[in-house]
C-alpha cells in the first residue's frame, strides 16, 4: 500500500511523468467525481431537470411547430446543452471550493494540469449524461433525424471543447465576486465560435449528408478543441494557485 | 524619467494629429474613386487601419499575459490591461466603420455572415474581459486571470482574421484570394493612402497605449501614496 502511494507521488510530481502517472492521477479525480455524483446525484439531476425546463420554455416562447423544428431544433438543442452544462460547470468547482476540497486537490502530489484533465473529463461525463437524455428527447418531440454518426460526432466535438474551456473558466469564476453571474459572462462569448461551427456542421448532416461542407466546420471544431484544451492545460496552474 | 516621458508623449500626440490630417487628405482627396462601390469605398482605409491596430494591440496583450504568468510583475499587467483597452476601442471602430460601409454596399447595417458574427463575438469577449477584471479583488489573481482570459480570447481574433479566408462570406477579401476566390487586390493609386493610413493608425495606437500604460502607472503610484498617507496618519 505504502510503496504504491510512493510510486504515485514520484510519478505525479516529476516533470517527465510516465503515461501511467498521467492516467492514474487524472483517473483518481475522475473516479472521485463520479462516485460523489453517483451518491448525491446532485449535479446531473439538476442539469437534467433544468434542460427539460429549457426545452419546455423555449417551446412556448417560439411556438415550435414540427415543420419549423427542422431548421431551429439544432440551435435550440445547443442552447439547451450550453445552459444545462453551465449549471453543472458552475457547481462542479464551486462545490470543491465551498467544502474546502480544492485545497486538498491542490495539495495532492500531482501536477495542476492533471487536476484540470480530471475535472474536465468529469464535467464532460456529466454533460454527456445530460445529452444522452436530451438528444433523444429532441428526436421524440420534434422528429429531427439527430441519431446518426455525423451528428453524434459534432455533439461530441462540441461537448469536449465546451467542457475544456468551461472547466478553466469556471475555475476562474469561483474565485470572483458574484461568481454565479461571472461564468456565463466570460464563458458564453468564448464558446460562440464553437457553437456556431457545431450548428453549421449539424445542419449539413440533418439536411442530407454534404461532406464537402461538413468537414470544414468539423475541422474548425477540432482546431478549437485542441487550442482551447492546450491553453487550459498549460494555464490551469495559474488559475488555481493562491 | 517622468518628465522625459511626458515630452515624448507630447511629440507623439502632435505627430498622430499631423499624420491623421495627411491621411484624411490622402483618403478623401488624393485616392482614386473605386469603380463599383464609389465613394463609400474610402472608409476602407480607416476600417483596415483600425483592424490592424486592434488585432496588434490584442496580440500585445497575449505577450504581456505571458509576461504576467512568467514574472508576476505588475508592469506586465498594466501593459496587458492597456493594450486590451486600446484594442477594444479599435475593434469597436471596425464594427462601426464596417456597419456604415455595409449600409452603403449591402443596404443593411448588419448581417450575420461568419465574418461579422466573429467580429461581434470578439467584441463581446473583450467586454467580458473587463467584467472579469472588475470582479477579482486580489491584484495578483486579477492579473493572472486576465492574462489567461486574454490568451483564450485571442482565439476569437484569429478566428475573425481567418474567417473570410476559410469560409464563403459576403465580406470582401482584399488581400489573399479568399474562400470564394473573389480576392481583389488594390489598385496602385490606392497604395499611398492605404499604407499611409496604416502607418497613421499604428502611431495613434502606440500613442494611446503609452498614455494608457502611463495612466495606470500613475494611478498605482497615487494608490501607493494614499496608503502611505493613511498609515502615517495613524
Amino acid at each position: 500500500m505504502r510503496s504504491e502511494r510512493e510510486r504515485e507521488t514520484l510519478a505525479g510530481s516529476g516533470s517527465g511523468r510516465a503515461a501511467g502517472g498521467f492516467s492514474r492521477s487524472a483517473g483518481a479525480i475522475i473516479w472521485k467525481d463520479l462516485v460523489a455524483e453517483l451518491r448525491s446525484k446532485e449535479l446531473v439531476s439538476a442539469m437534467l431537470v433544468f434542460a427539460v425546463i429549457v426545452v419546455v420554455v423555449f417551446n412556448f416562447a417560439v411556438e415550435l411547430r414540427l415543420e419549423l423544428a427542422r431548421q431551429t431544433a439544432i440551435g435550440f438543442l445547443w442552447i439547451t446543452i450550453l445552459f444545462a452544462g453551465m449549471l453543472g460547470l458552475n457547481r462542479s468547482l464551486a462545490r470543491e471550493k465551498d467544502r474546502g476540497c480544492l485545497d486538498g486537490l491542490l495539495l495532492a502530489p500531482m501536477s495542476r494540469g492533471m487536476i484540470f484533465v480530471g475535472k474536465m473529463v468529469g464535467n464532460l461525463v456529466f454533460i454527456v449524461a445530460v445529452e444522452i437524455v436530451v438528444v433523444p428527447l429532441f428526436v421524440f418531440l420534434f422528429a429531427v433525424p439527430f441519431l446518426q454518426p455525423g451528428f453524434l460526432l459534432v455533439i461530441l466535438l462540441g461537448t469536449v471543447g465546451f467542457a475544456g474551456v468551461g472547466t478553466l473558466l469556471s475555475a476562474m469564476a469561483v474565485h470572483t465576486r458574484a461568481r454565479d453571474v461571472m461564468l456565463p459572462i466570460i464563458l458564453l462569448p468564448v464558446t460562440i465560435p464553437l457553437v456556431l461551427a457545431a450548428v453549421r456542421a449539424s445542419r449539413m448532416v440533418v439536411d442530407g449528408w454534404a461532406a464537402l461542407e461538413f468537414w470544414p466546420w468539423a475541422g474548425i471544431m477540432i482546431a478549437y478543441d485542441v487550442i482551447m484544451i492546450t491553453i487550459s492545460y498549460l494555464t490551469f496552474d495559474f488559475i488555481v494557485e493562491e | 524619467m517622468n518628465e522625459r516621458e511626458a515630452q515624448v508623449l507630447t511629440v507623439l500626440n502632435w505627430l498622430s494629429l499631423a499624420m491623421m490630417a495627411v491621411a484624411i487628405y490622402l483618403v478623401f482627396l488624393a485616392a482614386p474613386t473605386e469603380v463599383t462601390m464609389g465613394l463609400s469605398q474610402r472608409i476602407f482605409y480607416f476600417h483596415v487601419g483600425s483592424g490592424w491596430v486592434g488585432a496588434a494591440a490584442l496580440f500585445v496583450a497575449v505577450v504581456a499575459g505571458l509576461g504576467v504568468l512568467r514574472t508576476g510583475r505588475r508592469s506586465w499587467d498594466r501593459l496587458a490591461q492597456s493594450s486590451i483597452a486600446v484594442g477594444l476601442v479599435f475593434i469597436t471602430m471596425i464594427i462601426v466603420t464596417g456597419s456604415i460601409w455595409a449600409k452603403a454596399a449591402w443596404n443593411t447595417w448588419w448581417t450575420w455572415s461568419p465574418r461579422l458574427t466573429s467580429a461581434a463575438v470578439m467584441w463581446l469577449v473583450y467586454v467580458a474581459y473587463f467584467m472579469l477584471r472588475s470582479a477579482v479583488e486580489d491584484p495578483g489573481k486579477r492579473a493572472r486571470f486576465a492574462a489567461v482570459y486574454g490568451m483564450v480570447g485571442f482565439v476569437t481574433v484569429l478566428g475573425t482574421f481567418l474567417s473570410i479566408r476559410l469560409l464563403a462570406d459576403i465580406h470582401p477579401t482584399v488581400f489573399g484570394a479568399g474562400a470564394a476566390d473573389t480576392g481583389g487586390g488594390l489598385a496602385s493609386g490606392m497604395h499611398p493612402p492605404f499604407f499611409f493610413s496604416l502607418a497613421t493608425f499604428s502611431v495613434l495606437g502606440v500613442t494611446l497605449m503609452w498614455h494608457s500604460v502611463r495612466l495606470a502607472r500613475l494611478a498605482d503610484e497615487i494608490e501607493e501614496l494614499r496608503i502611505r498617507l493613511v498609515l502615517r496618519g495613524r
